[in-house]
């Protein structure tokens, strides 16, 4: 075995220009697979952990006749005094966070120009506002006893030109059927780096909501965050009730979920044809080895090597070629895909119905995708090497050292 | 003894719709210790039959046998292991795999069968004094000259102790006096150690070393005569 692999490593170095550059498609195809596998995986994880933060938490209870995309404030469709749920609620040990908030469709209005918004009724002192209270650019977060402050995302303040202490009317329909409008002042400006919420959600504080929408003592969902996701199942389990939906993140986001497996897939042909033009190379090096070095294939042959030996003597070269490219591969890739976890891939309001991605991707590459590249590289470059190995040992010998006599 | 035995042997070879008889019914043997030449004008089928012998290649029709050993029923890889244990090369073009140093070249065929390493060490060094390259180990054959790489190729023939080497034109690309001592060494193994050894050749100084001479001419044995009564 180390005879093999020692006469390997010299053939290997006979071109050393030819080895180096096979040696390098494979790296240079497994530091794109690694880019590509850690750009969807940071995509993905983003678009959720977002999507959870903002919007789903990790559990959601909603009233009994809630339906999917809809926004009613009736006060059949709400939850009725929602502070006594929420403290039941926190009694549970999974439970981080547990607070009320209030959903409505409302009309921004301006001189010239208006614009449909939602207006989310949020407890300002709760710790699940941390994703707004981290992104606020300008002026100061509300607080729970104002009566005329509101909160604007980035977005929607750049294309209406908002600016912190400006007033805006809002126009919203009751739970009782009446429109009423009223004025109120921009206390600050935030972003959650995710366009298709800082364009439409305007935050004011819970209490506000509920006074202009005439719903008071009423949320349209408890917003509860877990320790961590996978604790979501079993606490919907013991919070079961007939008088409330308990919808888990899984639920609230499954075409996260759907989109997430139409990528993988739609990934898996690129994986493909990453690998195919890698095993081509490496394919097509062995097979001009083979071909240069037929007549030493027919000495080995004649001095009573087998076809067995003859093969994994080729098998031990791309053997060779693989652990160099995988190796070179791991570097490369993990320069790129250290610098994109760093810094991110700008791909600004990149909007999916229901979900909620940032304007950067940032990748995440795990120890798991890490393993399993590194090992479908080297099963795809030996994999590439049966051919050239399986030409070179079923050479007969007294062909493989035509040309020596008569 | 017998150390080979061809019977009546054809090799034919098809190309396209043409076909040429290299060796039309060949009979030969060869016994324990001979020193034999295969002379002939090129065409005559001398490689050919070198080959038959050598188990490179199999006849069309005919026998081929080592040791007593039919060796035309024999598969691939039996056949891989017959040369390996029973049978030496020697080649024209040198035939040294040329990353391995002259020490690897001739220790290969003892790692092919599995010979303990110490005793390795040991038939190699003696094999590298017997051809008078010692001082040459460690140099790969580009850094040997043509005399040299032949002298490794012959020692390499001889590592696992075979009772017969096989040459085909060994001399060919020597100089005269390169070719003379490979031919000497030859035969001082020849005569030292017993071994059978089969050449084929153009090269008249050659054939002057043969105790035995066997001519063909077109694919048949038109001559087979013990020469100038050498043993």
């Amino acid at each position: 075995m180390f005879q093999t692999f020692k006469l390997a490593y010299r053939n290997l170095g006979r071109n050393k220009t030819r080895s180096f550059l096979s040696a390098l498609a494979v790296a240079g195809g497994m530091a794109l697979l690694l880019l590509m596998v850690s750009v969807l995986e940071g995509e993905m994880r983003g678009a959720l952990n977002n999507t959870i933060r903002l919007q789903s938490g990790h559990l959601q209870i909603k009233p009994a006749s809630y339906e999917e995309g809809k926004v009613s404030l009736k006060w059949e469709d709400l939850i009725e005094n929602p502070d006594q749920v929420v403290s039941q609620i926190k009694s549970l040990p999974q439970v981080t966070v547990a607070t009320p908030r209030l959903v409505s469709s409302a009309i921004l209005t301006l001189t010239d120009e208006s614009k449909g918004v939602q207006i989310l009724g949020i407890e300002p002192d709760s710790a699940a506002n941390g994703p707004f209270r981290e992104g606020m650019l300008d002026g100061e977060f509300i607080h729970a006893d104002d009566r005329e402050g509101v909160l604007i995302g980035n977005i929607l303040a750049e294309k209406l030109k908002l600016t912190v202490g400006e007033q805006v009317n809002l126009l919203v329909t009751t739970s009782n059927g009446d429109v009423v409008e009223q004025l109120f002042t921009i206390r600050g400006i935030y972003t959650t780096r995710t366009p298709g919420f800082d364009e439409f959600y305007i935050l004011m504080p819970l209490a506000k909501a509920q006074a202009l929408t005439v719903t008071e003592n009423h949320a349209s969902s408890i917003f509860i965050m877990l320790q961590d996701n996978e604790q979501a199942e079993p606490v919907a389990e013991a919070l079961k009730s007939s008088n409330y939906q308990i919808l888990t993140w899984q639920e609230q986001n499954e075409f996260v979920v759907l989109f997430e497996d139409f990528a993988n897939a739609f990934f898996v042909i690129l994986y493909l044809i990453v690998l195919g033009i890698t095993a081509t190379v490496v394919t097509n090096t062995l097979v001009m080895a083979v071909f240069e070095r037929t007549r030493e294939i027919g000495i080995l042959s004649a001095i009573g090597m087998k076809s067995g030996g003859i093969m994994a003597q080729f098998l031990a070269e791309a053997a060779l070629l693989a652990t160099g490219g995988v190796i070179g591969g791991l570097i490369l890739g993990g320069i790129a895909v250290a610098y994109f976890t760093i810094n991110g891939i700008y791909i600004g309001n990149y909007g999916i119905t229901g979900v909620l991605f940032e304007d950067r991707i940032y990748a995440h590459l795990t120890l798991e995708n890490t393993i399993y590249l590194a090992v479908i590289a080297y099963i795809v470059t030996l994999f590439a090497s049966l051919y050239p190995a399986r030409l070179a040992a079923r050479m007969e010998p007294v062909e493989a050292l035509h040309g020596m006599g008569d | 003894m017998e150390v080979t035995k061809v019977t009546n042997a054809t090799r034919v070879f098809k190309i396209g719709e043409v076909e040429t008889k290299a060796l039309r019914g060949v009979d030969l043997s060869i016994n324990d210790g001979e020193f034999t030449a295969l002379v002939g004008p090129s065409g005559s089928g001398k490689t050919t039959l070198l080959q038959l012998i050598g188990l490179l290649d199999q006849p069309t029709t005919g026998n081929v046998s080592i040791n007593g050993q039919d060796a035309t029923k024999l598969n691939r890889n039996q056949r891989a292991d017959l040369r390996k244990n029973a049978i030496g090369f020697v080649f024209q073009f040198f035939a040294l795999i040329p990353t391995l140093t002259a020490y690897e070249n001739i220790e290969m065929p003892l790692l092919l069968n599995g010979t303990k390493p110490a005793d390795r060490k040991k038939r190699v060094n003696e094999m590298l004094d017997a051809v008078g390259l010692s001082d040459r180990a460690h140099h790969r054959p580009d850094q040997l000259s043509g005399g040299q790489q032949q002298r490794v190729a012959v020692a390499r023939a001889l590592a696992t102790n075979p009772k017969l080497i096989l040459a085909d034109e060994p001399t060919a690309n020597l100089d005269t006096e390169n070719g003379k001592q490979v031919m000497d060494i030859m035969q001082r193994l020849n005569k030292e150690t017993g071994v059978t050894f089969v050449f084929a050749t153009h090269d008249p100084r050659v054939i002057g070393y043969a105790n035995r001479v066997v001519t063909l001419q077109d694919g048949l044995i038109t001559n087979d005569s013990k020469a100038n009564g050498k043993s």
